[in-house]
């Protein structure tokens, strides 16, 4: 008999447990799994900047152990809407700050610059902003109508959202739209391979990533290089800001500080990005 | 009166059976709640027949990529179905046993190489021969079809041998002591026998090649227009998820969810049809 009571309780175990999993499964998934700790230093935006802090906030969480950088995307526009309502600490931006957005304290951590890469086959060595623009609206459809040879041009883009493909719209397209017919890839490294693979493509990612598979082009004639996008020539850079409600105040000022440090400059300038004019004036 | 222990094991049973049934409510109604404001507010037509696709100006038009899955697995099923019925015919009709065990693991193992080594094998030497030989860029219809053609065979070669093997065995003596050559008997005979579970094992592959992502996002180019011949490259409904879910936010990833129930739907009226077949029989 005290055996019985014993199974029937567990019975009876088994189903809470059961059910409690069930339960917290289920509330995870509704509640999307956002809990923050409030000491935490928050630091959120552009998921084209994010890498690169997270990397920022790595090598400072190692220098002062007892700071906590929590870097979360959202994209830029969410970002700057979280640094104004508090509810992040340092707002990521890959875009300049638009009217209302003006009161923001601001600072740019670093350049980036967008490549325009064809084959290494190709023998078009330069286009211009026009040209690339009519290239990715399709109202130039032959590599023989800029000076290439004649072949179907195979235009690769970024997918919706992303910040390199937002970034190459407002730099170059103007009122025009990217055509639906480009070929569409989701990461730098899988538009670079494509155009690696195939003579007749075209294909955009972040200066930092080209490689000798693929030839970067020039824009009316000025080469992309670090260089030329430090003094301006090369039009084709975007820059990352990181801004905050306010002059930065303690552990948000020392992580802006360190950034803008050599130590933080030299961090990003090795994964590509070019330093930014605050940083290598310090 | 049953033991304890014997109801024990039953409840335990029971609880865990239901727990894979509450998950599969759970994703559902998930689905559901994220995706329908979306199609609410931007009205289920325009959703599913729209034929832009645009999240950043505010346009969310899927019917380009319906055309892109619809065609993708009409060609992944010319590809593989051809193959994968002979395939069966030898393996249950033809095939001396050696032989027979040395087939079936083999196609086991074809379905269980993961979606993304076919994919990188696709982008490596199907998608680089399509463009040399055939021209354009490469990344097409026909590369996500001869991809998706393979990927479909083991589901399609399995369930048709089982039906063939399932028929009565004197079907075939009859027939073959009636004076049938074994092809007559075949064709004639066990093929429209084993109709109702040919047809279910199609339709499952079908569902398969809809479903699948990794593979078709490296192949298929994802561009959101409507092809013009087989050499173009196209969008499917899972890669639209696949490919965009990193960045989006908001409005658009309802979107996306929103996409999912109209996979969601079609797969299940595939699955619904080929259970119907096979419970008719």
């Amino acid at each position: 008999m005290k055996k019985m009571i014993n199974t029937s309780k567990l019975v009876k175990r088994i189903k809470i447990s059961a059910c409690a999993v069930i339960l917290t499964l289920s509330m995870g998934l509704l509640s999307g799994c956002n809990q923050e700790a409030e000491s935490d230093t928050i630091v959120a935006g552009s998921t084209s900047v994010q890498p690169y802090a997270e990397i920022l906030a790595e090598a400072f969480m190692a220098k002062d152990p007892v700071a906590v950088i929590d870097i979360q995307g959202g994209g830029s526009s969410a970002g700057i809407t979280a640094t104004q309502t508090h509810s992040a600490d340092i707002g990521m931006s890959s875009r300049s700050l638009e009217e209302g957005e003006k009161d923001l304290w601001s600072v740019e951590i670093a350049k980036d610059g967008l490549a325009i890469i064809v084959n290494p086959e190709n023998p078009v060595k330069n286009l211009t902003s026009d040209q690339i623009r009519d290239i990715y609206a399709a109202e130039i459809t032959d590599w023989s109508q800029v000076g290439g040879t004649k072949a179907k041009i195979n235009i690769i883009a970024r997918e919706e959202g992303s910040g390199t493909r937002s970034a190459f719209t407002e730099l170059l397209m103007g009122e025009k739209e990217i055509t639906p017919k480009a070929i569409v890839q989701d990461s730098n490294g899988a538009v670079r391979q494509l155009v690696a693979d195939d003579p007749n493509a075209i294909g955009f990612i972040s200066l930092g990533l080209v490689s000798s598979e693929v030839k970067a082009l020039n824009l009316d004639g000025v080469e992309a290089t670090r260089e030329n996008i430090m003094n301006n020539s090369y039009k084709l850079s975007r820059q990352f800001l990181f801004v905050t409600d306010g002059e930065p105040t303690g552990i948000q000022k020392s992580f802006i500080d360190f950034t803008l440090s050599s130590e933080g400059q030299k961090l990003l300038s090795k994964e590509g990005l070019i330093p930014s004019a605050e940083g290598a004036s310090k | 009166m049953k033991s304890f222990k014997e109801k024990l094991t039953e409840r335990v049973f029971l609880l865990i059976a239901l727990s894979t049934l509450s998950v599969l409510a759970l994703i559902t109604v998930f689905i559901f709640i994220k995706g329908m404001p979306i199609i609410a507010k931007v009205g289920i037509i325009n959703f599913v027949f729209g034929m832009k696709w645009a999240p950043s100006q505010g346009y969310y038009g899927i019917f380009p990529m319906i055309v892109g899955s619809v065609s993708v697995t009409i060609g992944a099923a010319i590809v593989g179905v051809p193959i994968a019925i002979c395939c069966s015919i030898f393996l249950a009709e033809f095939a001396p046993a050696k032989l027979r065990n040395i087939f079936r693991p083999a196609i086991q193992l074809l379905a269980a190489i993961p979606s993304v080594v076919y994919g990188f094998w696709g982008v490596l030497f199907v998608v680089p021969a399509i463009r040399k030989y055939l021209g354009g860029p490469g990344l097409s219809i026909l590369a996500g079809s001869i991809i998706l053609g393979i990927m479909i065979l083991p589901t399609i070669i399995s369930i048709t041998e089982v039906s063939l093997l399932a028929l009565p065995r004197h079907y075939k003596d009859g027939a073959l002591a009636l004076g049938l050559t074994q092809w007559q008997t075949i064709r004639s005979l066990l093929l429209p026998a084993a109709k109702s579970g040919i047809v279910a094992a199609v339709i499952l592959g079908l569902g398969r090649a809809i479903g699948e992502t990794m593979a078709v996002i490296m192949v298929l180019g994802n561009a959101v227009a409507l092809p013009h011949s087989v050499l173009d490259p196209v969008r499917t409904l899972t890669t639209n998820i696949g490919i965009e879910m990193g960045y989006a936010s908001g409005e658009h990833q309802q979107a996306l969810f929103a996409t999912g129930i109209v996979l969601f739907v079609i797969i299940m009226i595939l699955n619904a049809t080929a259970q119907y077949i096979t419970r008719k029989r």
